[in-house]
Protein backbone atom coordinates (compact mmCIF):
# COMPACT_ATOMS: atom_id res chain seq x y z
CA UNK A 1 0.00 0.00 0.00
CA UNK A 2 1.07 3.43 -0.99
CA UNK A 3 0.69 6.26 1.24
CA UNK A 4 0.55 10.14 -0.13
CA UNK A 5 0.37 13.51 1.62
CA UNK A 6 -1.40 16.53 -0.61
CA UNK A 7 -2.72 19.55 -0.54
CA UNK A 8 -6.18 19.84 -2.66
CA UNK A 9 -6.01 23.15 -4.67
CA UNK A 10 -9.51 22.94 -5.62
CA UNK A 11 -10.56 26.09 -3.78
CA UNK A 12 -8.77 28.43 -0.67
CA UNK A 13 -9.56 25.57 2.14
CA UNK A 14 -6.71 23.73 0.98
CA UNK A 15 -7.36 20.56 3.03
CA UNK A 16 -4.62 18.26 3.77
CA UNK A 17 -5.59 15.51 2.00
CA UNK A 18 -4.32 11.58 3.57
CA UNK A 19 -4.10 9.59 0.52
CA UNK A 20 -4.01 5.47 0.26
CA UNK A 21 -3.48 3.56 -2.90
CA UNK A 22 -3.81 -0.20 -3.17
CA UNK A 23 -3.70 -0.93 -6.31
CA UNK A 24 -6.98 0.70 -8.27
CA UNK A 25 -8.31 1.24 -4.42
CA UNK A 26 -7.67 5.10 -3.26
CA UNK A 27 -9.13 5.78 0.03
CA UNK A 28 -8.73 9.48 1.03
CA UNK A 29 -9.26 11.67 4.27
CA UNK A 30 -8.94 14.93 5.09
CA UNK A 31 -11.02 16.26 2.44
CA UNK A 32 -14.23 17.90 3.23
CA UNK A 33 -16.16 17.63 -0.50
CA UNK A 34 -16.09 15.26 -3.11
CA UNK A 35 -13.30 17.63 -5.32
CA UNK A 36 -10.78 16.67 -3.01
CA UNK A 37 -11.43 12.56 -3.66
CA UNK A 38 -11.39 13.13 -7.27
CA UNK A 39 -8.21 15.74 -7.13
CA UNK A 40 -6.73 12.88 -5.09
CA UNK A 41 -7.15 10.39 -7.64
CA UNK A 42 -5.80 12.07 -10.40
CA UNK A 43 -2.77 13.49 -8.14
CA UNK A 44 -1.59 9.47 -7.33
CA UNK A 45 -2.99 7.92 -10.53
CA UNK A 46 -1.72 10.92 -13.46
CA UNK A 47 -0.80 14.39 -12.13
CA UNK A 48 -0.39 17.01 -14.98
CA UNK A 49 0.58 20.66 -14.28
CA UNK A 50 0.22 23.22 -16.71
CA UNK A 51 3.99 24.81 -17.84
CA UNK A 52 4.69 28.05 -18.77
CA UNK A 53 8.13 29.64 -19.77
CA UNK A 54 9.39 31.69 -21.51
CA UNK A 55 11.14 31.02 -24.98
CA UNK A 56 13.83 33.58 -26.62
CA UNK A 57 13.20 35.23 -29.88
CA UNK A 58 15.19 35.37 -32.95
CA UNK A 59 15.72 39.03 -33.02
CA UNK A 60 18.96 40.71 -32.55
CA UNK A 61 17.55 42.34 -29.49
CA UNK A 62 17.09 40.30 -26.04
CA UNK A 63 13.27 39.47 -26.46
CA UNK A 64 11.51 36.51 -24.05
CA UNK A 65 8.44 35.50 -25.32
CA UNK A 66 5.54 33.86 -22.39
CA UNK A 67 4.34 30.48 -23.63
CA UNK A 68 2.01 27.95 -21.34
CA UNK A 69 0.77 24.41 -22.80
CA UNK A 70 -2.67 24.49 -23.60
CA UNK A 71 -3.50 21.70 -21.12
CA UNK A 72 -1.55 20.12 -18.57
CA UNK A 73 0.56 18.16 -19.01
CA UNK A 74 1.81 14.27 -17.45
CA UNK A 75 4.03 15.83 -14.65
CA UNK A 76 6.98 12.80 -15.89
CA UNK A 77 6.78 14.96 -19.32
CA UNK A 78 7.54 18.32 -17.97
CA UNK A 79 11.57 17.76 -17.80
CA UNK A 80 11.84 17.20 -21.66
CA UNK A 81 9.28 19.46 -22.53
CA UNK A 82 11.38 22.74 -20.83
CA UNK A 83 14.50 21.16 -22.30
CA UNK A 84 12.59 21.68 -25.74
CA UNK A 85 11.64 25.38 -24.46
CA UNK A 86 14.97 26.42 -23.76
CA UNK A 87 16.78 25.73 -26.51
CA UNK A 88 14.12 27.00 -29.61
CA UNK A 89 14.21 30.63 -30.82
CA UNK A 90 11.20 31.60 -32.51
CA UNK A 91 10.66 34.08 -34.93
CA UNK A 92 9.22 37.73 -34.81
CA UNK A 93 6.45 38.62 -34.55
CA UNK A 94 4.24 36.63 -32.06
CA UNK A 95 1.10 37.40 -30.75
CA UNK A 96 -1.15 35.93 -27.90
CA UNK A 97 -2.42 32.25 -28.97
CA UNK A 98 0.42 31.42 -31.68
CA UNK A 99 1.58 27.89 -31.38
CA UNK A 100 4.77 27.62 -31.04
CA UNK A 101 5.07 23.70 -30.19
CA UNK A 102 3.81 20.83 -30.92
CA UNK A 103 3.43 16.69 -29.77
CA UNK A 104 6.46 17.24 -27.92
CA UNK A 105 7.54 14.84 -26.32
CA UNK A 106 4.07 13.13 -26.40
CA UNK A 107 1.57 14.29 -28.49
CA UNK A 108 -1.17 15.69 -26.79
CA UNK A 109 1.13 18.86 -25.79
CA UNK A 110 0.63 22.47 -27.95
CA UNK A 111 2.65 25.53 -26.92
CA UNK A 112 1.19 28.76 -27.33
CA UNK A 113 2.70 32.32 -26.42
CA UNK A 114 0.85 34.57 -24.25
CA UNK A 115 2.34 37.62 -25.28
CA UNK A 116 4.31 39.27 -27.51
CA UNK A 117 7.55 40.02 -26.09
CA UNK A 118 7.21 43.39 -26.35
CA UNK B 1 4.58 73.62 -21.16
CA UNK B 2 2.01 71.57 -22.90
CA UNK B 3 -1.16 71.11 -20.73
CA UNK B 4 -4.01 68.38 -21.34
CA UNK B 5 -7.35 67.70 -20.75
CA UNK B 6 -9.68 64.98 -19.72
CA UNK B 7 -12.75 64.00 -17.42
CA UNK B 8 -10.60 61.30 -15.29
CA UNK B 9 -6.63 60.65 -14.99
CA UNK B 10 -5.76 57.31 -14.32
CA UNK B 11 -1.97 56.99 -12.87
CA UNK B 12 -0.91 53.59 -13.34
CA UNK B 13 -0.93 51.08 -16.27
CA UNK B 14 -1.08 47.68 -14.03
CA UNK B 15 -4.11 45.76 -13.37
CA UNK B 16 -5.91 48.58 -11.66
CA UNK B 17 -5.39 51.31 -13.46
CA UNK B 18 -6.26 49.70 -17.13
CA UNK B 19 -9.19 47.82 -15.74
CA UNK B 20 -10.41 51.59 -14.35
CA UNK B 21 -9.58 53.51 -17.47
CA UNK B 22 -11.15 51.29 -19.75
CA UNK B 23 -14.73 51.39 -17.60
CA UNK B 24 -14.49 54.92 -17.47
CA UNK B 25 -13.56 55.64 -20.97
CA UNK B 26 -16.64 53.11 -21.72
CA UNK B 27 -18.98 55.62 -20.26
CA UNK B 28 -17.84 57.79 -22.29
CA UNK B 29 -15.44 60.05 -20.19
CA UNK B 30 -12.35 61.28 -21.78
CA UNK B 31 -10.02 59.14 -19.93
CA UNK B 32 -6.11 59.74 -19.55
CA UNK B 33 -3.95 56.66 -18.29
CA UNK B 34 -0.36 57.60 -17.36
CA UNK B 35 2.18 54.51 -16.84
CA UNK B 36 5.94 55.23 -16.06
CA UNK B 37 7.13 51.97 -18.07
CA UNK B 38 7.68 51.50 -21.37
CA UNK B 39 4.51 49.21 -21.81
CA UNK B 40 1.59 48.63 -19.50
CA UNK B 41 0.34 46.03 -17.72
CA UNK B 42 2.33 46.25 -14.33
CA UNK B 43 3.93 43.07 -12.41
CA UNK B 44 1.37 41.13 -14.66
CA UNK B 45 3.58 41.05 -17.46
CA UNK B 46 6.74 39.30 -15.37
CA UNK B 47 3.99 37.03 -13.92
CA UNK B 48 4.17 34.45 -16.62
CA UNK B 49 2.48 31.52 -14.45
CA UNK B 50 -1.08 30.66 -15.52
CA UNK B 51 -4.22 31.31 -12.17
CA UNK B 52 -5.40 35.06 -13.72
CA UNK B 53 -9.02 35.67 -14.00
CA UNK B 54 -10.99 32.60 -12.26
CA UNK B 55 -13.27 34.25 -10.82
CA UNK B 56 -13.62 37.39 -13.18
CA UNK B 57 -13.23 35.58 -17.07
CA UNK B 58 -14.34 32.33 -15.26
CA UNK B 59 -10.91 31.10 -17.02
CA UNK B 60 -7.42 30.15 -15.88
CA UNK B 61 -4.99 33.01 -17.65
CA UNK B 62 -1.31 34.22 -17.07
CA UNK B 63 -0.57 37.49 -16.29
CA UNK B 64 0.64 38.13 -19.68
CA UNK B 65 -3.19 37.11 -21.05
CA UNK B 66 -4.72 39.17 -18.29
CA UNK B 67 -3.40 42.26 -18.93
CA UNK B 68 -3.27 41.88 -23.16
CA UNK B 69 -6.87 41.52 -22.11
CA UNK B 70 -7.71 44.19 -20.19
CA UNK B 71 -5.20 46.40 -22.39
CA UNK B 72 -7.68 45.68 -25.11
CA UNK B 73 -10.91 46.75 -23.35
CA UNK B 74 -9.00 49.58 -22.52
CA UNK B 75 -7.65 50.72 -26.01
CA UNK B 76 -11.33 49.58 -27.59
CA UNK B 77 -13.13 51.78 -24.94
CA UNK B 78 -10.73 54.76 -26.29
CA UNK B 79 -9.11 55.25 -22.94
CA UNK B 80 -5.70 57.26 -24.14
CA UNK B 81 -2.60 55.59 -22.32
CA UNK B 82 0.57 57.87 -21.77
CA UNK B 83 3.55 55.58 -21.69
CA UNK B 84 7.08 56.01 -20.40
CA UNK B 85 5.68 59.36 -18.01
CA UNK B 86 5.60 59.84 -14.46
CA UNK B 87 3.64 61.85 -12.47
CA UNK B 88 5.59 63.94 -9.67
CA UNK B 89 2.80 65.76 -8.41
CA UNK B 90 -0.80 65.81 -8.02
CA UNK B 91 -2.65 69.25 -6.71
CA UNK B 92 -6.03 68.46 -5.75
CA UNK B 93 -6.60 71.79 -4.15
CA UNK B 94 -10.14 73.01 -6.32
CA UNK B 95 -12.34 71.26 -8.85
CA UNK B 96 -9.73 70.67 -11.28
CA UNK B 97 -6.89 68.36 -10.50
CA UNK B 98 -3.49 69.38 -11.69
CA UNK B 99 -0.92 67.07 -12.59
CA UNK B 100 2.46 67.57 -13.43
CA UNK B 101 3.54 64.66 -15.27
CA UNK B 102 7.41 64.02 -17.01
CA UNK B 103 7.00 62.56 -19.92
CA UNK B 104 10.07 61.18 -22.05
CA UNK B 105 7.89 61.90 -25.07
CA UNK B 106 6.66 65.50 -24.75
CA UNK B 107 8.85 66.90 -21.68
CA UNK B 108 7.00 68.32 -18.68
CA UNK B 109 3.13 68.56 -19.03
CA UNK B 110 0.19 69.45 -16.81
CA UNK B 111 -2.77 67.40 -17.12
CA UNK B 112 -5.99 68.83 -15.77
CA UNK B 113 -8.85 66.28 -15.05
CA UNK B 114 -12.05 66.66 -12.94
CA UNK B 115 -11.34 63.27 -10.99
CA UNK B 116 -7.97 61.04 -10.40
CA UNK B 117 -7.76 57.61 -9.61
CA UNK B 118 -4.38 56.15 -8.57
CA UNK B 119 -3.69 52.92 -8.93
CA UNK B 120 -0.14 53.01 -8.55
CA UNK B 121 0.62 49.90 -7.07
CA UNK B 122 3.14 48.63 -4.43
CA UNK B 123 6.86 47.82 -4.12
CA UNK B 124 8.78 44.25 -2.45
CA UNK B 125 9.47 45.11 1.09
CA UNK B 126 13.46 44.09 0.76
CA UNK B 127 16.34 43.01 3.44
CA UNK B 128 16.86 46.38 4.47
CA UNK B 129 13.37 46.45 5.76
CA UNK B 130 13.85 43.56 7.72
CA UNK B 131 17.23 44.05 9.13
CA UNK B 132 18.76 41.20 8.61
CA UNK B 133 22.80 41.09 10.00
CA UNK B 134 25.62 39.77 7.64
CA UNK B 135 27.52 40.99 4.63
CA UNK B 136 26.38 43.35 1.64
CA UNK B 137 27.35 40.93 -0.87
CA UNK B 138 26.12 40.18 -4.76
CA UNK B 139 23.48 37.48 -4.32
CA UNK B 140 20.55 38.76 -2.64
CA UNK B 141 17.88 39.84 -4.87
CA UNK B 142 13.98 40.49 -3.87
CA UNK B 143 11.39 37.76 -5.38
CA UNK B 144 9.96 39.99 -7.93
CA UNK B 145 13.11 41.32 -9.51
CA UNK B 146 14.40 37.56 -10.21
CA UNK B 147 10.92 36.88 -11.25
CA UNK B 148 11.58 40.18 -13.80
CA UNK B 149 15.10 39.10 -14.21
CA UNK B 150 14.46 35.27 -15.30
CA UNK B 151 10.76 36.07 -17.21
CA UNK B 152 11.54 39.63 -18.89
CA UNK B 153 15.12 39.50 -19.50
CA UNK B 154 16.05 35.46 -19.59
CA UNK B 155 18.26 35.82 -17.20
CA UNK B 156 18.97 33.25 -13.88
CA UNK B 157 19.95 34.65 -10.79
CA UNK B 158 21.93 32.03 -9.62
CA UNK B 159 22.51 28.19 -9.11
CA UNK B 160 21.51 27.13 -5.34
CA UNK B 161 18.91 29.57 -3.74
CA UNK B 162 17.49 30.20 -0.56
CA UNK B 163 14.16 31.84 -0.21
CA UNK B 164 13.40 34.26 2.63
CA UNK B 165 9.99 34.55 3.37
CA UNK B 166 6.69 32.28 2.03
CA UNK B 167 4.17 34.95 0.19
CA UNK B 168 2.82 34.27 -3.14
CA UNK B 169 5.87 35.52 -5.45
CA UNK B 170 8.76 33.51 -3.47
CA UNK B 171 6.21 30.34 -3.91
CA UNK B 172 5.69 31.06 -7.21
CA UNK B 173 9.65 31.70 -7.81
CA UNK B 174 10.47 28.34 -6.03
CA UNK B 175 9.11 26.75 -8.96
CA UNK B 176 10.55 29.09 -11.55
CA UNK B 177 13.55 28.19 -10.39
CA UNK B 178 13.11 24.60 -9.85
CA UNK B 179 11.93 24.71 -13.76
CA UNK B 180 15.19 26.70 -14.73
CA UNK B 181 17.43 24.17 -13.35
CA UNK B 182 18.26 26.51 -10.07
CA UNK B 183 18.32 23.92 -6.47
CA UNK B 184 15.78 25.84 -3.89
CA UNK B 185 17.40 24.76 -0.79
CA UNK B 186 14.21 25.73 1.11
CA UNK B 187 11.81 28.38 1.81
CA UNK B 188 12.01 29.94 5.28
CA UNK B 189 9.10 31.58 7.18
CA UNK B 190 8.89 33.74 10.19
CA UNK B 191 5.32 32.86 11.02
CA UNK B 192 3.84 29.77 12.42
CA UNK B 193 1.60 29.73 9.00
CA UNK B 194 2.68 29.89 5.51
CA UNK B 195 1.98 33.62 3.88
CA UNK B 196 1.06 32.16 0.53
CA UNK B 197 -2.37 30.69 -0.73
CA UNK B 198 -2.20 26.91 -0.45
CA UNK B 199 -2.23 26.51 -3.89
CA UNK B 200 0.89 27.52 -4.42
CA UNK B 201 2.74 25.48 -1.51
CA UNK B 202 1.19 22.57 -2.92
CA UNK B 203 2.09 23.06 -6.79
CA UNK B 204 5.82 25.43 -6.31
CA UNK B 205 7.00 23.30 -2.96
CA UNK B 206 5.53 20.32 -2.58
CA UNK B 207 6.21 19.53 -6.08
CA UNK B 208 9.25 19.69 -5.89
CA UNK B 209 9.75 18.25 -2.59
CA UNK B 210 10.93 22.16 -1.00
CA UNK B 211 11.17 21.95 2.77
CA UNK B 212 9.15 24.93 3.92
CA UNK B 213 10.61 25.76 7.77
CA UNK B 214 8.04 27.59 9.30
CA UNK B 215 8.72 29.65 12.91
CA UNK B 216 12.09 30.23 11.24
CA UNK B 217 14.30 33.28 10.33
CA UNK B 218 17.38 34.60 8.87
CA UNK B 219 20.35 35.31 11.41
CA UNK B 220 22.89 35.59 8.93
CA UNK B 221 24.05 36.28 5.54
CA UNK B 222 27.68 35.33 4.43
CA UNK B 223 30.13 35.58 1.69
CA UNK B 224 33.29 37.77 -0.21
CA UNK B 225 31.90 38.88 -3.59
CA UNK B 226 29.04 36.51 -3.73
CA UNK B 227 26.63 35.11 -0.91
CA UNK B 228 28.07 31.56 0.23
CA UNK B 229 25.49 30.77 2.86
CA UNK B 230 22.69 31.90 4.97
CA UNK B 231 22.63 30.91 8.97
CA UNK B 232 18.72 30.09 9.89
CA UNK B 233 17.41 28.99 13.39
CA UNK B 234 14.06 28.39 14.83
CA UNK B 235 11.76 31.15 16.63
CA UNK B 236 11.24 29.76 20.38
CA UNK B 237 9.03 32.02 21.91
CA UNK B 238 9.50 34.74 19.16
CA UNK B 239 13.30 34.68 19.56
CA UNK B 240 15.70 33.30 17.61
CA UNK B 241 17.30 30.40 19.21
CA UNK B 242 20.67 30.29 18.37
CA UNK B 243 21.43 27.28 19.91
CA UNK B 244 19.90 25.86 16.67
CA UNK B 245 21.56 27.64 14.04
CA UNK B 246 22.45 26.09 11.12
CA UNK B 247 24.28 26.84 7.76
CA UNK B 248 22.74 26.38 4.68
CA UNK B 249 24.93 26.67 1.37
CA UNK B 250 23.70 28.63 -1.44
CA UNK B 251 24.72 31.44 -3.84
CA UNK B 252 21.33 33.17 -4.16
CA UNK B 253 19.05 34.60 -1.57
CA UNK B 254 15.58 35.90 -2.47
CA UNK B 255 13.47 37.84 -0.09
CA UNK B 256 9.39 37.48 -0.45
CA UNK B 257 8.78 38.88 2.88
CA UNK B 258 5.18 41.61 1.64
CA UNK B 259 4.29 44.44 -0.30
CA UNK B 260 4.10 47.75 0.49
CA UNK B 261 1.81 50.22 -1.29
CA UNK B 262 3.88 53.03 -3.37
CA UNK B 263 1.95 56.44 -1.99
CA UNK B 264 4.65 58.99 -1.60
CA UNK B 265 2.47 60.98 -4.12
CA UNK B 266 -0.50 60.28 -1.93
CA UNK B 267 1.44 61.13 0.85
CA UNK B 268 2.80 64.67 -0.46
CA UNK B 269 -0.22 66.13 -1.69
CA UNK B 270 -2.17 65.55 1.57
CA UNK B 271 -3.97 62.10 1.17
CA UNK B 272 -4.39 60.65 4.72
CA UNK B 273 -2.89 57.06 4.76
CA UNK B 274 -3.75 54.18 6.43
CA UNK B 275 -0.95 53.11 9.20
CA UNK B 276 -1.94 49.20 8.54
CA UNK B 277 -2.65 49.22 4.77
CA UNK B 278 -0.45 51.86 4.10
CA UNK B 279 -2.87 52.70 1.62
CA UNK B 280 -5.06 55.19 1.46
CA UNK B 281 -8.36 55.78 3.84
CA UNK B 282 -11.35 55.83 1.73
CA UNK B 283 -14.81 56.18 2.05
CA UNK B 284 -17.10 53.44 0.67
CA UNK B 285 -17.13 55.35 -2.81
CA UNK B 286 -13.28 54.27 -2.76
CA UNK B 287 -13.09 58.48 -2.54
CA UNK B 288 -9.65 59.31 -0.83
CA UNK B 289 -9.90 62.72 2.06
CA UNK B 290 -9.16 64.94 -0.94
CA UNK B 291 -12.40 65.14 -3.18
CA UNK B 292 -12.74 63.75 -6.62
CA UNK B 293 -9.06 62.06 -5.92
CA UNK B 294 -10.47 57.77 -5.47
CA UNK B 295 -8.35 54.85 -5.37
CA UNK B 296 -8.01 51.10 -6.00
CA UNK B 297 -5.75 48.42 -6.38
CA UNK B 298 -2.53 47.77 -4.29
CA UNK B 299 -1.79 51.12 -3.68
CA UNK B 300 -4.91 50.82 -1.48
CA UNK B 301 -3.86 48.07 0.66
CA UNK B 302 -2.17 44.45 -0.75
CA UNK B 303 -4.59 42.25 -3.06
CA UNK B 304 -3.58 38.33 -3.10
CA UNK B 305 -5.87 38.20 -6.30
CA UNK B 306 -6.16 40.06 -9.35
CA UNK B 307 -9.77 39.52 -10.30
CA UNK B 308 -10.24 41.07 -6.88
CA UNK B 309 -8.37 44.21 -8.21
CA UNK B 310 -10.34 44.15 -10.68
CA UNK B 311 -13.47 44.49 -9.08
CA UNK B 312 -12.21 47.32 -6.95
CA UNK B 313 -11.24 49.21 -9.94
CA UNK B 314 -14.48 49.05 -11.50
CA UNK B 315 -15.86 50.51 -8.44
CA UNK B 316 -13.48 53.50 -8.37
CA UNK B 317 -14.32 54.04 -11.81
CA UNK B 318 -17.97 54.40 -11.25
CA UNK B 319 -17.63 56.61 -8.40
CA UNK B 320 -15.10 58.87 -10.50
CA UNK B 321 -17.73 58.93 -13.59
CA UNK B 322 -20.23 60.44 -11.28
CA UNK B 323 -17.93 62.53 -10.11
CA UNK B 324 -16.54 64.00 -13.15
CA UNK B 325 -20.62 64.15 -13.88
CA UNK B 326 -20.99 66.51 -11.47
CA UNK B 327 -22.65 63.77 -9.09
CA UNK B 328 -21.59 64.41 -5.03
CA UNK B 329 -22.16 60.79 -3.05
CA UNK B 330 -23.86 61.16 0.34
CA UNK B 331 -22.05 61.62 3.30
CA UNK B 332 -20.26 58.61 4.33
CA UNK B 333 -20.72 59.03 8.35
CA UNK B 334 -20.35 55.56 9.35
CA UNK B 335 -16.91 54.66 10.62
CA UNK B 336 -15.73 51.08 10.29
CA UNK B 337 -12.96 49.67 12.28
CA UNK B 338 -11.41 46.31 12.31
CA UNK B 339 -11.62 44.53 15.52
CA UNK B 340 -11.00 40.67 16.82
CA UNK B 341 -8.81 38.94 15.01
CA UNK B 342 -8.85 40.85 11.89
CA UNK B 343 -5.76 43.63 10.58
CA UNK B 344 -7.78 45.63 8.88
CA UNK B 345 -10.68 46.41 6.33
CA UNK B 346 -11.22 48.85 3.54
CA UNK B 347 -12.96 50.87 2.99
CA UNK B 348 -12.64 53.00 6.15
CA UNK B 349 -16.07 54.96 5.96
CA UNK B 350 -19.47 53.62 4.76
CA UNK B 351 -22.21 55.42 3.61
CA UNK B 352 -25.37 54.46 5.25
CA UNK B 353 -28.63 53.95 3.20
CA UNK B 354 -26.86 51.65 0.24
CA UNK B 355 -24.69 48.31 -0.18
CA UNK B 356 -21.39 49.28 0.27
CA UNK B 357 -18.73 46.42 -0.02
CA UNK B 358 -15.81 45.65 2.30
CA UNK B 359 -12.76 44.23 2.25
CA UNK B 360 -10.67 42.62 5.09
CA UNK B 361 -7.61 40.47 6.17
CA UNK B 362 -7.31 38.51 8.91
CA UNK B 363 -4.26 38.18 11.74
CA UNK B 364 -4.87 34.67 12.67
CA UNK B 365 -5.38 31.48 10.92
CA UNK B 366 -8.63 30.21 12.16
CA UNK B 367 -10.67 26.81 11.39
CA UNK B 368 -13.85 28.24 11.39
CA UNK B 369 -15.64 31.27 11.98
CA UNK B 370 -18.24 33.75 11.88
CA UNK B 371 -17.52 37.24 10.10
CA UNK B 372 -19.91 39.39 12.69
CA UNK B 373 -20.21 43.41 11.98
CA UNK B 374 -21.56 45.29 15.58
CA UNK B 375 -23.06 48.87 16.06
CA UNK B 376 -22.16 50.49 19.14
CA UNK B 377 -24.58 49.30 21.48
CA UNK B 378 -23.47 45.37 20.02
CA UNK B 379 -26.44 45.12 17.58
CA UNK B 380 -25.31 42.17 14.83
CA UNK B 381 -26.08 43.93 12.14
CA UNK B 382 -24.17 41.76 9.34
CA UNK B 383 -23.12 37.98 9.75
CA UNK B 384 -21.69 35.30 7.52
CA UNK B 385 -19.93 32.05 8.46
CA UNK B 386 -16.36 31.54 7.15
CA UNK B 387 -15.53 27.76 6.24
CA UNK B 388 -11.47 28.76 6.86
CA UNK B 389 -9.72 32.11 8.05
CA UNK B 390 -6.23 32.92 6.85
CA UNK B 391 -4.26 35.89 6.79
CA UNK B 392 -3.10 34.75 2.88
CA UNK B 393 -6.81 35.01 1.74
CA UNK B 394 -8.47 38.15 1.94
CA UNK B 395 -12.03 38.37 3.04
CA UNK B 396 -15.13 39.94 1.63
CA UNK B 397 -18.35 41.28 2.59
CA UNK B 398 -21.58 42.87 0.49
CA UNK B 399 -24.31 44.70 2.44
CA UNK B 400 -26.74 46.97 2.73
CA UNK B 401 -25.86 49.24 5.41
CA UNK B 402 -28.25 50.72 7.73
CA UNK B 403 -27.02 54.10 9.80
CA UNK B 404 -24.82 53.82 12.50
CA UNK B 405 -21.93 55.74 14.15
CA UNK B 406 -19.53 52.97 13.64
CA UNK B 407 -19.54 49.16 12.76
CA UNK B 408 -16.90 47.13 14.03
CA UNK B 409 -15.86 43.89 11.81
CA UNK B 410 -14.58 40.58 14.10
CA UNK B 411 -14.16 37.28 13.42
CA UNK B 412 -15.27 35.08 16.04
CA UNK B 413 -14.91 31.19 16.71
CA UNK B 414 -17.61 29.31 16.13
Amino acid sequence: MEKFKKICINCPAGCHLEIEKEGDAITVRGNSCPRGIAYARQEVTDPRRVVTAVVAADAPERLFIPVKTTAPVPMAEIPELLKKLFSMRVALPVHPGDVLLKDHPSTEITVVATGTGK
Amino acid sequence: MKTRTADIAVIGGGAAGLTAAARCAAAGKKTLLIERLSRPGGVLQQCIHSGFGIHRFNEELTGPEYAHRVLTQAEEAGAEILLNATVMQIDGTGEVKTLTVYSRDEGVLLIRARAVILAMGCRERCRGNLGIPGERTAGIFNAGLAQKLINEQGLLPGTRAVIAGSGDIGLIMARRLSWCGVKVACVIEIMPYPAGLSRNIAQCLEDFDIPLLLSHTLTGIYGKKRVEYVTIAPLVNGVPDLAQEKKITCDTILFSVGLVPENELSRACGIELDPVTNGPRVDSSLMTNIPGIFSCGNVLHVHDLVDFVSDEADRAADSAVAWAAGERPGEAAITVKAGKNLRYTVPHRAEAGKTNHFYMRASTVMDKAELRVTSPEGRIIFSKKLRYVKPAEMISAAFPCPEESTYTFTLENC
